[in-house]
């Protein structure tokens, strides 16, 4: 056990919030390790100002729906489970009504209370309904077995581990546009080759968790 | 492309999507979900014929109902069309195939958000007749499919030293073990190469096609 592990570990035993925030966002990164959220990594990420844009965007939805989620999850599913219904099949469909509507309903809130941002966000709203590390999230967390306040925690260091990965590939890309990359292999093949390098990067921060 | 979508014969549609437009090395769209599982070939296998049974059946349903879906919703009923038929996909398996099921669950899940899914119904399905939309939605669950199998044949070979669980000839004697194919990066690099070795031979061999759209502006 490393000596930040230890630091990070909670005398009841559990993983301490940090920790959860940590594995998230950078060890099990879940565009890097789980390739959620590809589509949209690899067309926006062309664009520096774009991907800080939709990165916010993301971290924001994932957290917010992450924590809904985790309250519906063992709020209502669970206990209906118990009793012996068979609640677990409407998982998916309850978390993925709960972030479009939220998506929705955000989209409708930022258009009342401020115009610039609502045409700065632009096309990125509509993008987050079907970016699939939302959804992930919420189901990895619920397979881990964490609860509200776990799982928001966790859905954060998921959707900022995202934005993280779209920022230091939209920097990389910039960097490519002088480089001489084979006719067959620009766009999505690079790409795919330098997110490949980068996951490799991320995994040998594993050795500080656990 | 855009100009014949609206006349396009069922078995062209189909076609199409095995290479002119497949979804992996032309569209790169969808990869999300499936890529995670491709370094075991039965997963792979599941997951595939998961992805096809969604993509031909939510195409198919859009394509009757598409007449009487609302503009402003549509998104929404399409996710719910999709769902339904990912959670027939889910309760399959956790029938069938409950030690697979423990382990891929919830990329199973993800279909939903599979883009192709949504790709295909936005672009085909929504102003086609219902016949040609199957076909075009078995024809992207197909070409996305034997792309997916193929990487996951290398990935599996070079990783395990197996074939669908079974060991190579006299693997013993020759095979070595790279551990990266097992790991998440190994699908990043096989998957570049795939795409690399396809439209070169495009770029090479055909004259010419539209190329990428995404990602390459």
């Amino acid at each position: 056990m490393s000596v930040l592990a230890q630091g990070l570990a909670q005398p009841n035993g559990g993983m301490s919030l940090l920790a959860i925030f940590f594995a998230a966002a950078v060890t099990d990164n879940i565009l890097l390790t789980r390739f959620l959220g590809m589509c949209s990594f690899l067309s926006i990420s062309s664009q520096m100002k774009a991907s800080v844009g939709l990165g916010l965007a993301v971290a924001f939805v994932t957290a917010c729906t992450g924590a809904i989620n985790a309250a519906i999850y063992w709020y209502v599913l669970a206990p209906l489970e118990a009793m012996g219904v068979p609640a677990s099949s409407m998982q998916l469909i309850l978390f993925i009504i709960v972030i479009a509507g939220f998506v929705q309903l955000l989209e409708m809130v930022i258009e009342r209370v401020s115009l610039g941002l609502y045409f700065a966000l632009g096309i990125f709203l509509p993008l987050v309904t079907v970016n699939c590390a939302i959804l992930g999230a919420a189901l990895f967390m619920i397979n881990k077995g964490l609860r509200v306040a776990d799982g928001f925690v966790y859905s954060l260091g998921c959707g900022l581990g995202w934005m993280l990965a779209i920022v230091l590939m939209a920097g990389v890309r910039w960097r490519l546009r002088t480089a001489k990359v084979p006719p067959a292999l620009e766009g999505p093949g690079i790409t795919l080759i330098i997110c490949g390098t980068m996951a490799l990067a991320f995994m040998g921060l594993s050795g500080l968790i656990k | 492309m855009a100009v014949m979508q609206t006349r396009i014969t069922p078995s062209r549609a189909l076609a199409n999507q095995l290479w002119d437009e497949n979804p992996i090395f032309r569209q790169v769209l969808g990869i999300c979900s499936t890529l995670a599982v491709t370094n075991l070939m039965f997963n792979t296998l599941l997951m595939c014929v998961g992805l096809i049974w969604a993509t031909a059946m939510s195409s198919l349903t859009v394509s009757v109902l598409r007449a009487r879906i609302p503009q402003r919703i549509r998104m929404m009923t399409e996710v719910l069309i999709i769902s339904v038929y990912v959670i027939v996909v889910d309760i399959a398996m956790r029938v069938w195939f409950p030690e697979v099921h423990k382990d891929i669950a919830a990329y199973v899940g993800l279909i939903i958000t599979n883009c192709i899914v949504m790709g295909r119904l936005e672009a085909f399905a929504l102003r086609n007749r219902p016949w040609p939309s199957f076909c075009d939605g078995l024809g992207s669950g197909l070409g996305y499919s034997w792309m997916l199998m193929a990487i996951a044949t290398v990935r599996e070979a070079m990783g395990f030293g197996t074939v669908f669980g079974r060991p190579l000839p006299a693997a013993e004697a020759w095979w070595h073990q790279w551990t990266i194919m097992v790991v998440p990066p190994g699908a990043f690099f096989v998957l570049a190469v795939a795409t690399w070795v396809a439209r070169g031979y495009a770029m090479r061999f055909q004259a010419a096609p539209a190329g990428g759209k995404e990602g390459e502006e």
